[in-house]
C-alpha cells in the first residue's frame, strides 16, 4: 500500500517534470515557456518531495521535505517574476499570435514610467482583436 | 515493483533533462537560457530526492535543499544582470 503511495506520487512528479520540459522545448516565446517550466516544474519537484518524504517515513525526512517544498513554493515565483520582467525590459520579441500586451502602450521602458492615460478606450472594449 | 517505477521514474527525468539541455543550447535569448537552468537545477531536485529514496540515504535531501537554494540565487543574480544591461540578443 506505502510502495503504491510512494510509485504514484514519484509517478506523477516525474510526469509533471517530463511536461515542463517538454513546454519548454516546444512553446513559442519567453513567457509561454516560462509558464511551462515553473508551475509544471515546481508542481513536479514538490510532488516528488511528497513521494519521498511518505517513502521515508521518519520525523528528519519529513522536515527536510517539507522545507524542500516550503522553499519551492515560496521561490518560484519570485524567480519566475524577475526574470519574466527582466526579459520584458530588455525587449525579448512575443509570440506573433500574442493577443494582449498592456504595457506595451502604456509603460516606458526609457524612463520605467507607468501612465493609464495614454490611450482612450472605451468601456467594454478593452480587448484588441488579433 | 518498486524497482520497476524507479526506473521509469529516473527514464522520465533523464528525458526531461534532455529536452531542458536542448533549449539551454538553443534558446535564441538569454532569458530563456536563464529559464532553462532554472528547469535543470528543478528536475535534479527530483532527481535528488528519487535516488535518496531509491538508496534509502536520508542525507542527500540535504543536497536537495541546497541545490534550490543555489537555483533560486542564480536566477535572481541572472535576471539583475540581464536588467540592467546585459548582452542584449546573445
Amino acid at each position: 500500500m506505502i510502495d503504491l503511495f510512494i510509485a504514484v506520487f514519484l509517478l506523477s512528479g516525474a510526469a509533471f517534470m517530463f511536461l515542463a520540459a517538454l513546454g519548454i522545448l516546444r512553446l513559442p516565446d519567453l513567457p509561454t515557456r516560462m509558464h511551462s517550466s515553473t508551475k509544471a516544474g515546481a508542481l513536479g519537484a514538490m510532488l516528488i518531495m511528497v513521494g519521498v518524504v511518505i517513502g521515508f517515513a521518519e520525523w528528519l525526512a519529513f522536515a527536510r521535505g517539507a522545507a524542500i517544498v516550503l522553499f519551492i513554493m515560496l521561490t518560484t515565483p519570485i524567480a519566475a517574476h524577475a526574470i519574466g520582467r527582466a526579459g520584458y525590459m530588455v525587449g525579448v520579441p512575443l509570440w506573433d499570435g500574442t493577443i494582449k500586451d498592456e504595457l506595451r502602450d502604456n509603460y516606458d521602458l526609457q524612463s520605467h514610467s507607468l501612465q493609464s492615460e495614454r490611450r482612450e478606450q472605451e468601456p467594454g472594449k478593452d480587448r484588441e482583436e488579433p | 515493483m518498486n524497482g520497476f517505477v524507479f526506473s521509469l521514474v529516473y527514464a522520465m527525468l533523464a528525458l526531461a533533462l534532455f529536452m531542458a539541455t536542448i533549449r539551454l543550447c538553443k534558446g535564441p535569448s538569454l532569458p530563456d537560457r536563464v529559464v532553462a537552468l532554472e528547469l535543470i537545477s528543478s528536475i535534479v531536485v527530483g532527481v535528488i530526492g528519487v535516488h535518496a529514496i531509491d538508496t534509502g540515504v536520508l542525507s542527500l535531501l540535504d543536497v536537495a535543499i541546497v541545490v534550490a537554494l543555489i537555483a533560486f540565487l542564480a536566477a535572481i543574480g541572472f535576471a539583475r544582470f540581464i536588467e540592467r544591461g546585459g548582452p542584449r540578443s546573445d
